[in-house]
């Protein structure tokens, strides 16, 4: 399905992102999907630099900065205000990091959802702090390099199924989406827009200082990851529906872990495992969208 | 219209009729009550606002900060270990200057559980940049949250109304509930110069940088400075639409004492009982009962106490390391006059234990019998 890419703009190019980064991206397309009538919340991420310091702002639409852990109640508060005020019609966007929600914010995250709060949560996701310079988070990967996981002290503990945790919240709506799949992600947040509740956006956005690699290949990794399978495009709707909205061509894992500098120390056998591991979780995936528990 | 209610009832009255639009609480012992009133008003249609049960106290300020600057009147109620978990956000409303009305109902802090009355609760959110007003009855109570509302939304600062656990969260009086039609017409409905609005896009508490931090700073504490004003206004406004007032201060049999006492919430009460019982025995002792701690009301207090030979302060409080923090407060507003009373600091009640007329008696004549306190911290009632 082609999905048209409205040619309007509501972020200026006067932004402070990294070169190649792929969280302005997403949120220029967020924007282009979702419209004027759209209020924006931003935690403490990458994203509270890029949009512009007092007293400047390079979006078009309102944006309030708030606390590390508090994207999801705030956007609650926001929804409770404009709703008191008999504004209906605005669309609220909470857009946090991974550190943002899988870990300092998940509280907020999960009591907002639980109570299915009406509004957007995007998580942008590249996969560890990156803002205060590479730590990792409970989104990095199993074995990457981060500046807390050393090589010689890996993180042995594989990324946290957010949008398992997500979905068995019962909300309407959960997809996970990435940066080099613009079409499937405003296809996503179009539909999102449509439904009343807690929408969670998993986005994988790269990020070449973190990711070690070069600020011109971050669309083709972030593909790779797609690729691989390493990063399945799906959505779940009501908590149970699966549905992979693209078919990856499963490339194996090694073409993405190569071109990256954070996986550059593993062994043949630590790639064969995180290629076991993704076969694993993508049979898994399979099966839910065939309505086959696991 | 008159009705037996309980401090946290009051507290609810206070929110229903100063039509609060959003609410977002999370419940704690002794404050549960305001949660569960304000519940059922909402419920019942009493109140047409939106409530967010949230799942923490830091998510309740969170959320009410956002609803606040999105343009609604805005109000959450907590108590000890839950004002505690705000304290970032604390600082994030009054940083964004919005006028939101918290009801923290002064709770211990643990370790152990104490769920007794304690001031250290909310004197640890000093440099907040809250305005921190201390209740000593429940018509007091009702009062000042219709009246932290105006204060608040006249200088853009957040405030605090402050009532002690048990003594009056659970202890029921006779109030008067003042006429919904009186209260809209003293609080007319909240309309801030800025909020959250797609029609006009604006970026809201951006990175703010050296070239900048200290001047938005500067601008709090003048609002601060001008807080004393505005609450006396507000309290004389509300005086003549309602007949009675709640003054920041209160002296209490101050003319040609030798000796003032000080105190803050329900301790005020106790307290001139037993000065009134001194005084029919020729004591010359009065009483100052300091409701606003922040902003310190220091001209105000001077204007009282200048003049005093020896004051003693009733702290239900303690910053370890140095003492009561009200008599800090007193000394340091002192501190730069030629002429300045002697500040005898009596620590009592901690964790909710009994403030009784024999302790308040025997700290009054302490200070009476005493040149100058042999002690920094005067402890009354502590078993050694």
């Amino acid at each position: 399905m082609k999905i048209h890419i409205p040619k309007e703009e509501h972020m200026g190019p006067g932004h402070l992102a990294c070169a190649g980064c792929g969280s302005p991206l997403g949120l220029r397309l967020a924007l282009k999907a979702l419209g004027e009538e759209t209020v924006i919340v931003i935690p403490a991420s990458c994203m509270s630099i890029i949009v512009g310091p007092f007293p400047y702002s390079a979006i078009g639409v309102p944006i309030v900065h708030v606390a590390f852990e508090t994207a999801a109640c705030s956007a609650s508060g926001i929804r409770a205000s404009l709703d008191m005020q008999g504004d209906r019609k605005t669309t609220v966007v909470a857009w946090a990091g991974d550190g943002g929600t899988f870990d300092i914010g998940i509280q907020a995250l999960s009591g907002a959802a639980e109570r299915n709060d009406d509004f957007i949560y995007i998580c942008s996701d590249n996969e560890a702090y990156m803002n205060t310079g590479i730590q990792r988070s409970s989104a990095t990967p199993y074995l990457a390099w981060t500046t807390t996981t050393p090589v010689g002290n890996p993180k042995e503990r594989p990324k946290k199924d957010m949008m398992a945790i997500m979905a068995d919240h019962g909300i309407p709506y959960a997809a996970a989406a990435c940066v080099a799949y613009p079409e499937d992600f405003i296809g996503k947040l179009k539909k999102a827009k449509g439904i009343k509740g807690t929408r969670f956006i998993h986005l994988l956005t790269p990020c070449p200082a973190g990711w070690r690699i070069a600020s011109n290949e971050s669309i083709k990794v972030a593909r790779l990851a797609v690729e691989t399978k390493v990063f399945p495009l799906y959505e779940i709707e009501g908590g149970e529906v699966h549905t992979i909205t693209y078919q990856p061509k499963g490339t194996p894992v090694e073409a993405y872990l190569s071109q990256q500098g954070r996986f550059r120390h593993l062994t043949k056998e630590e790639v064969a495992t995180i290629q076991e591991n993704v076969d694993r979780r993508w049979d898994r995936l399979v099966k839910r969208c065939e309505g086959r528990a696991n | 219209m008159k009705r037996v209610l309980s401090g946290n009832k009051a507290v609810a009255y206070g929110v229903m009729l100063s039509r609060v639009q959003v609410i977002s609480a999370y419940p704690i012992t002794p404050q549960t009550t305001i949660v569960e009133e304000l519940s059922r008003f909402c419920a019942e249609g009493e109140m047409e606002a939106k409530f967010i049960k949230v799942e923490s106290e830091h998510s309740a300020m969170a959320s009410i900060i956002a609803s606040s600057v999105t343009g609604s009147r805005s109000f959450t109620a907590t108590s000890s270990h839950g004002l505690a978990l705000m304290h970032e956000m604390l600082h994030w409303a009054a940083g964004a200057r919005l006028p939101i009305v918290l009801a923290n109902v002064n709770r211990a802090m643990g370790p152990g559980w104490n769920i007794w009355t304690d001031q250290g609760d909310s004197l640890s959110q000093r440099d907040t940049g809250w305005i921190q007003l201390y209740c000593e009855d429940n018509q007091e109570v009702l009062d000042t949250i219709i009246q932290a509302f105006k204060i608040a939304e006249t200088v853009y600062l957040p405030v605090m109304v402050v009532l002690d656990a048990f003594f009056l969260s659970h202890t029921s009086e006779v109030i008067e509930i003042p006429h919904r039609e009186e209260v809209d017409h003293f609080l007319p409905p909240f309309e801030p110069q800025y909020r959250l609005n797609p029609k006009e896009p604006r970026s809201y508490y951006g990175m703010c940088s050296p070239d900048y931090y200290m001047e938005f700073r500067y601008k709090m504490q003048r609002a601060m400075e001008e807080t004393v004003e505005v609450a006396r206004v507000v309290d004389e406004e509300f005086g003549r639409q309602f007949g009675r007032t709640h003054s920041l201060l209160e002296p209490y049999r101050c003319e040609d004492a030798e000796v003032v006492m000080v105190t803050s919430g329900t301790v005020t009460s106790t307290s001139r009982v037993v000065i009134e019982r001194l005084r029919e025995d020729g004591v010359k002792v009065g009483l100052l009962k300091v409701k606003m701690f922040r902003p310190f009301p220091k001209e105000e207090i001077k204007g009282v106490l200048q003049g005093v030979e020896k004051v003693g302060v009733i702290d239900r409080n303690i910053s370890f390391g140095h003492g009561g923090i009200f008599a800090q407060e007193i000394r340091s507003t002192f501190c730069n006059e030629d002429e300045r009373p002697t500040v005898f600091g009596f620590i009592m009640g901690l964790g909710g234990r009994d403030v009784t007329p024999e302790a308040i008696e025997e700290a009054i004549h302490y200070t009476l019998d005493n040149h100058r306190p042999k002690e920094e911290i005067l402890w009354i009632d502590l078993k050694r």
